[in-house]
């Protein structure tokens, strides 16, 4: 980015197009191997043979045979279903408390609003090791069992401020006349929401879910902090680091990379579809 | 109708409200109260408003505390670097194909965290194949590591850090109208002073959004230093979750944990002085 100023304005729109054709985008696809190196690491090593049922860091051949036995090992499966489960939950649950906490902070000025809105982002800004370790002391104080139920309540929690940024966004944007309008024609103000608002918001709303489960499956810090001896399927990886990791850890990491990719390109088409 | 409307706000917000306000703030609050306790797992705690577990916290682990705003530091600048013009070329020139290069920006997102560390760990082990084939060609010597060492671990930090950096710079970039750019343009501004003058101050908004996002992620980070460190590369994270998970020592943790609160609260807030506390959620 550091260039002497070049004192030829005639020339300046030639000068100017020369890094954006060469430099930078071989600058981009540098950064953006950079990015996806780990990827294609994850992918090629749940390939690799392990004679042990342990990784090791040398390539020792190609074999599928940790796809065909990707559920063999029992805690895994457990950790997987238990993040699964805990993902669709939290994500249902932040959406029945965000979304209508996204209206009111997009439609309406009430008190109390900066108090919310400063929470939303102090929840965001956090590091999630404070967000953790406070929760786990207030576990501790209450004398509360360490859990599932912890789990969920502390991914709800951080899922909440998200779904509020993400349905907000899209609230705001959107004009009052036309519930106004709805409500001209005679639609009784819950009509009007349920048949105008809601389809309106619902890009808003399908964005704010896949964020939200993604935050959850993925969540290794704040889980780690209110889990007891609970394992959702990062912690049981975190783990086996000791230990020597199976195989079938890169082979789920790989099919979930692959769902979610195939999630994100189908929403994005769909988005760009009804908005035409 | 007129009670009904002006209580609407407060029954949509009410119920997500007192959700955060019990998991959220109040935990926050709860974490100070252990600090000031005193006692251990078998007998209990009791709040005795001893303050010298903070003085203890401060002599014990400043080590740590120094090291992870510096490794924050750094992260964030190199995320910052390797991002921007990034950013700046899909924004500015990446046409039609814009949301698949997002897309690749994005990538990372897909993949559990503790995975990519992991495979970050097998990219810079002494045998893995970056390291092992240039041991093999002989253009490392063959005592070299990576692993253990602050590289790694700063690797590993800007990795996790960089869509969170590339994704606000974008939407900053994409927002500038490219009228004025034309203006700078069509007034003789050479390119790099209406780089100067026009882009970069009008992506700084993207920038801090950014910087906030990324600092504040890495100073409270583990698993990077827990996966890819070593015994020189503790993090102020490391303690507080060795403390509360293996020694069980809550008062100990608490200090450290609402230390690093104040801490980040510092930062938090002289970022939303300066630029107004919804600005991070329009990038977030």
């Amino acid at each position: 980015m550091v260039a002497d100023a070049a004192p030829a304005p005639v020339e300046a729109r030639v000068v100017r197009v020369r890094p954006a054709r060469y430099l930078l985008p071989i600058y981009t696809w540098l950064v953006l191997a950079y990015t996806i190196v780990p990827i294609a690491v994850m992918i090629a090593y749940g390939f690799n043979k392990a004679p042990s049922g342990r990784l090791t860091f040398s390539w020792l051949g190609f074999t599928t045979e940790w796809y065909r036995h990707v559920f063999d090992i029992a805690d895994l499966t457990n950790a997987l279903v238990n993040s699964l489960e805990l993902a669709l939950a939290s994500t249902a649950i932040s959406l029945v408390l965000g979304v209508p906490l996204a209206l009111a902070l997009a439609r309406h000025r009430f008190r109390g609003t900066t108090a919310v809105d400063s929470t939303i982002f102090v929840d965001i800004a956090a590091p999630s090791v404070v967000v953790g370790a406070s929760l786990l002391s207030f576990f501790i104080s209450l004398n509360v069992a360490r859990g599932l139920g912890t789990i969920l309540i502390a991914h709800v929690a951080f899922n909440i401020a998200f779904v509020v940024v993400v349905v907000r966004a899209r609230a705001v944007g959107l004009d009052p006349a036309i519930e106004k309008a709805a409500a001209d024609l005679g639609a009784a103000p819950f009509t009007a929401f349920r048949t105008v608002t809601l389809p309106l918001l619902m890009p808003g709303i399908v964005a704010a879910a896949l964020l939200a489960f993604a935050m959850s499956i993925d969540d290794f810090i704040i889980t780690q902090f209110v889990a007891g001896q609970t394992l959702t399927f990062p912690l049981w990886v975190y783990g086996a680091v000791k230990v020597g990791i199976p195989p079938q850890v890169f082979v789920m990491g790989t099919l979930i990379f692959a769902a979610g990719v195939v999630i994100a390109i189908a929403n994005s088409v769909f988005q760009r579809r009804t908005e035409l | 109708m007129g009670l009904r409307q002006r209580l609407t706000p407060y029954l949509l917000g009410m119920p997500g409200g007192v959700y955060l306000a019990v998991f959220f703030v109040v935990p926050l609050f709860a974490v100070l109260s252990v600090s000031l306790q005193t006692g251990n797992p078998d007998t209990g705690f009791t709040l005795t408003w001893h303050w010298h577990e903070y003085v203890t916290a401060i002599q014990r682990y400043h080590t740590q505390f120094v090291r992870s705003f510096e490794y924050a530091a750094i992260s964030t600048v190199l995320a910052l670097v390797l991002a921007y013009p990034m950013a700046y070329w899909i924004a500015f020139h990446g046409g039609r194909h814009k949301s698949t290069y997002l897309l690749l920006v994005l990538l990372p997102f897909f993949v559990s965290f503790v995975i990519r560390t992991l495979a970050w760990e097998f990219i810079l082990s002494d045998e893995g194949f970056v390291l092992g084939t240039l041991k093999d060609w002989h253009m490392l010597p063959q005592s070299t590591h990576v692993l253990s060492t602050r590289t790694a671990v700063l690797a590993g930090l800007t990795y996790s850090a960089l869509p969170f950096m590339v994704l606000p710079l974008y939407v900053a970039l994409e927002r500038i109208d490219r009228r004025l750019v034309r203006a700078a343009s069509d007034l003789y501004a050479p390119p790099a002073s209406s780089f100067a003058r026009v882009i970069l101050p009008l992506s700084a908004p993207g920038i801090f959004a950014g910087f906030l996002l990324v600092f504040v992620t890495n100073v409270g980070d583990y698993v990077n230093a827990a996966i890819l460190g070593g015994p020189g590369t503790t993090m102020i994270g490391n303690v507080i979750q060795t403390s509360y998970l293996q020694n069980f020592d809550y008062p100990m943790a608490s200090a450290l944990s609402s230390l690093l609160i104040a801490g980040t609260l510092v930062v938090i807030f002289l970022y939303a002085r300066a630029f107004g506390a919804s600005r991070i959620q329009e990038y977030a």
